[in-house]
């Protein structure tokens, strides 16, 4: 029982970087039908930023308080984040807007590899330690621990997720984006610039990204080039899993996805009899994927639109 | 008046079969590299029919290649009869199954994977197609990786070694030939083998392309649903291009072991499959000269730019050696091209095929 | 006993909160041209949807020569002999037009895999038949020259001609066509009648969906008009031009005075 809430708060942390995550996969596909398979590396240059900021200011402001120092890297990362997905998305993936189906897939998962390469090549390949802003005594919960970091992870999500939402329901921007996600012939007649819009989209996307990015870097310690792979790889499953297109859908489908992962992890072993360890946690989320796609293609929250000829 | 060469089939013939005893003078090293891009274009004209026939985007395409790969390896080297005694009780020599028993093993083994990886992906759309076989590679990496507890199946991240050179005809290719007015090293009669099967590959994949199926699985990949309406079972047909495209990286995966002697995890990564599918989709979806030149291409270029990557990696400090130079080149080259070229490099001509003159098939 | 190729009867097809069909029914001589008209939103293309399994009926009976079918699956329905073209053209627009043809001969032939890697005589056989059928065909629909141009190289009454030729390909019971004549200018609709014409004298059935009052008119030798998801009106098209209702659901009721 203690072991199983332990998993469960660590599943609501790991959950809510992947909704984070999982809500930029969602906005740009419900717009653009893209699976931005960049996506995850743009957690990742988020993170590196954060880390390379963090590193520059730390010996200058030796007395700053450590949040204060997040928070400033926090905010010059997804600045930096932004202006790499706003680039992006107009030299990579605009001028395939009607290019055959498999050109912008292709060019993805070629911006994936090249975002990843790059940072090697900026950032060296070696795992780099993140250093430990907040206090990391852990406070107690019953027989479970939840240190300060995973408080404020499950904080600022609550927080980036409000502020989407008053973004999307109650300004302009907000309207355009929906209206352009439901049918963007008619938003464009209405005078809404799909472009801005789209790149609209792939800026909020990217700081959401880089939120997740510096948190899953101060969670788990390091950040490095590949870090952002598989989360992203998974959001995105936590996108489909909830309803594509579906932003409360992405929220619900990260969280799920990592208690999922988190408490599977703990009892996978258990369950299979010892033949499968918790090594096999990753493929956790394909089979999520793989189930859902199977039963239930439009996910949780999706709606199910019939296939017209 | 070079392309007329090139495309006289004596030529062409008369050059790949000189190809390896001109590199050999240059370093076996050469001849590798070229047994290597023949292994790869094998790999690219099985994931053709998947994706460039059917239209099928198979993100996972390596496993098939890890399949037969591993499949040999256990079929012929000591770690079956080293870990089970009861294998080696009935194999009192070891395990060493000969060539012609192995390839159409590993070809039956990773076609009826792939029908059974391609089973569950039949109603999914093209971004969704790929992720999920895209997590199927990765499922077949990571067992692969895990499966040696509670027994030992694959020796998990170590790897299999030992295993045995190819044989044919009773002469095992790991030693060398002396013909008298020239020698021929191992590297070089796999060449051989190698561009043997990619000869057979090349025409099964003609003839299947001027064919009823060919026909079926392109109406496919262009509608489905017109095709449905025409009368064709694209569940059927779908399930036969992920078999038949298997067999080919099945096959690929057998000799991949065979060559190398060697065969771990590591190797059939997601990269692999990127890779392969990048080869696909840059050479010219569906038109086998492309597919050809992407295969070759990709996987020759990065390791000729090895011998550039030395003085690179020293004026940048290290930061940039072969290994990340061919990342970032692929990376490169699959943005590039498809910003300039979406139909790919060689793809099918603009005014139609050229249909035989001699009408109906080949 | 007349030999009726389309037998069916009350269909009815609801999506969410829409009653798309209800209880629609008609019933096709072998030899007969059909139209269904309707104003946009009747329904016509979902009940082309329907008979040829596109979608699944809540209800109906269907009935194609006699036989009893389900239409379930799409694939099945062809291979019973329904063939259609479809309202937004969907053509095989990498492929040939002749290609293009030669798949619609896929479903009435038979060679597989080790025919086509052995190239065994019976494939040799059957593929020069089918390519000798293919170019018939595009003779027959008045394109033989664009045979090897791909398909999506081929202007829009071209497009609209080579479907039909692919639909004529599988030797279909039915050839049912959706709105053929849309996007067409008078020529070519003279030209699309003077096919129709021939399908027709060549003892084959044919369903049509038409915007084209003239046209069906002209044309059809039975109609059914569909309203709001229902049949109003079932005859010869002289019967149905004069009946209140289908004006009214053309024109709009007039100055209120009549009600239904």
């Amino acid at each position: 029982m203690d072991v199983l809430l332990q998993q469960v708060i660590n599943g609501l942390v790991l959950g809510s970087m992947y909704a984070l995550v999982a809500l930029g996969y969602t906005m740009v596909y419900g717009i653009i039908n893209l699976i931005n398979f960049a996506h995850g590396e743009v957690l990742m240059v988020g993170a590196l930023c954060s880390w390379s900021v963090v590193g520059f200011l730390q010996p200058l402001m030796p007395d700053t308080p450590g949040w204060v120092l997040l928070l400033i890297s926090m905010v010059l990362a997804s600045i930096a984040a932004a202006a790499l997905n706003y680039a992006i998305e107009k030299i990579a993936y605009r001028p395939l807007r009607n290019a055959p189906k498999l050109a912008p897939l292709i060019t993805a998962i070629g911006m994936s590899i090249l975002l990843q390469t790059l940072a090697m090549i900026v950032w060296k390949p070696n795992y780099k330690p993140f250093p430990a802003l907040l206090p990391t005594t852990p406070l107690e919960i019953g027989e479970a621990v939840i240190t300060p970091t995973q408080l404020m992870i499950l904080g600022l999500t609550v927080v980036a997720l409000a502020v989407l939402s008053w973004l999307v329901n109650r300004t302009r921007l907000g309207r355009a984006m929906r209206a352009t996600a439901e049918n963007p012939r008619v938003a464009s007649l209405m005078g809404v610039k799909p472009d801005v819009v789209i790149s609209a989209t792939f800026i909020i996307g990217a700081v959401l990204a880089t939120i997740a990015g510096v948190m899953w870097a101060m969670n788990y310690g390091t950040a490095h080039h590949a870090m952002g792979f598989l989360p992203g790889l998974k959001a995105f499953t936590a996108a489909v899993f909830g309803g594509i297109g579906n932003l409360g859908g992405a929220v619900l489908g990260g969280v799920l996805l990592g208690l999922i992962e988190s408490i599977g992890s703990g009892y996978l072993g258990e369950l299979t009899g010892g033949v499968l360890g918790s090594h096999y946690t990753d493929i956790l989320a394909f089979i999520v994927l793989i189930v859902t796609l199977t039963l239930r293609p439009s996910g949780l929250l999706g709606e199910r639109v019939a296939d017209r000829a | 008046m070079t392309h007329k060469l090139f495309s006289n089939r004596w030529f062409m013939a008369v050059v790949l079969l000189a190809l390896p005893l001109l590199l050999q003078s240059f370093g076996n090293a050469w001849v590798r590299i070229a047994d290597m891009s023949l292994l790869y274009v094998l790999l690219a004209l099985g994931l053709n029919i998947v994706v460039g026939y059917a239209g099928l985007l198979d993100l996972g395409y390596v496993a098939f290649f890890a399949l037969g790969a591993y499949l040999f390896a256990l079929l012929a080297s000591p770690h079956l009869t080293e870990v089970f005694p009861w294998i080696a009780a009935m194999f009192p020599d070891g395990l060493h199954l000969s060539l012609w028993l192995v390839l159409p093993l590993a070809a039956g083994l990773a076609g009826l994977f792939g029908v059974l990886l391609g089973a569950p992906t039949l109603k999914l759309r093209g971004d969704y197609l790929a992720i999920v076989t895209l997590g199927f590679g990765e499922i077949i990496r990571v067992f692969l990786n895990n499966m040696d507890h509670p027994v030992n199946l694959t020796n998990g991240p170590k790897g299999l070694g030992q295993i045995d050179a190819v044989s044919v005809f009773g002469y095992p290719l790991s030693k060398r030939l002396d013909l008298g007015f020239v020698e021929l090293p191992s590297v070089t009669l796999y060449y051989y083998l190698f561009l043997a099967l990619v000869v057979l590959s090349v025409v099964i994949s003609h003839r299947l392309e001027y064919s009823r199926i060919g026909r079926a699985w392109m109406a496919i990949r262009e509608d489905e649903i017109a095709a449905k309406a025409m009368g064709l079972n694209t569940r059927n047909l779908k399930l036969l291009a992920f078999g038949m495209g298997a067999t080919f990286g099945g096959i690929s995966g057998a000799m991949f072991a065979a060559f190398q002697g060697f065969v771990s995890p590591e190797s059939f990564s997601l990269m692999e499959s990127v890779m392969i599918v990048a080869m696909v989709v840059l050479g010219g979806l569906g038109h086998l000269p492309g597919v050809i030149l992407g295969a070759v291409l990709l996987a020759g270029l990065p390791e000729v730019l090895r011998y550039v990557a030395s003085p690179l990696q020293a004026m940048t400090d290290g930061r940039l050696d072969a290994a990340i130079l061919r990342q970032l080149l692929i990376a490169l080259a699959m943005i590039t091209i498809m910003l300039w070229r979406p139909r790919g490099l060689w793809p099918t001509p603009e005014h139609g095929k050229n249909l035989n003159p001699q009408g109906g098939a080949r | 006993m007349s030999d009726l190729v389309l037998n069916v009867s009350g269909i009815s097809k609801r999506f969410g909160g829409l009653q798309a069909l209800s209880d629609v029914g008609l019933r096709i001589e072998r030899g007969q041209v059909y139209g269904l008209i309707g104003p946009n939103g009747a329904g016509k293309t979902t009940f082309f949807n329907v008979i040829t399994g596109l979608y699944t009926p809540d209800s109906g009976s269907f009935e194609l020569a006699g036989q009893p079918y389900a239409p379930t699956e799409v694939h099945r329905v062809a291979q019973a002999g329904i063939a259609r073209t479809f309202q937004n053209i969907r053509l095989f627009a990498d492929m040939t037009a002749l290609e293009n043809v030669m798949v619609g001969r896929h479903v009435r032939t038979h060679s597989g895999l080790l025919g086509a890697i052995f190239r065994t005589a019976a494939f040799k056989a059957e593929e020069l038949a089918i390519e000798q059928r293919a170019r018939e065909l595009l003779d027959y629909v008045g394109i033989p020259n664009l045979a090897d141009y791909k398909a999506r190289t081929l202007s829009y009454g071209d497009q609209r001609r080579l479907e039909i030729a692919r639909a004529l390909a599988t030797d279909p019971q039915l050839i049912a066509l959706d709105e053929p004549a849309a996007g067409m200018n008078a020529t070519e609709k003279v030209q699309l009648r003077e096919l129709i014409d021939k399908i027709r004298r060549d003892h084959r059935t044919v369903l049509l969906i038409e915007h084209d009052v003239k046209l069906v008119m002209g044309l059809c030798d039975r109609v059914t008009v569909l309203d709001y998801g229902k049949v109003i009106a079932q005859g010869t098209p002289a019967e149905v031009q004069r009946n209140p209702q289908v004006i009214e659901a053309y024109l709009g009721t007039q100055s209120g005075h009549v009600e239904h």
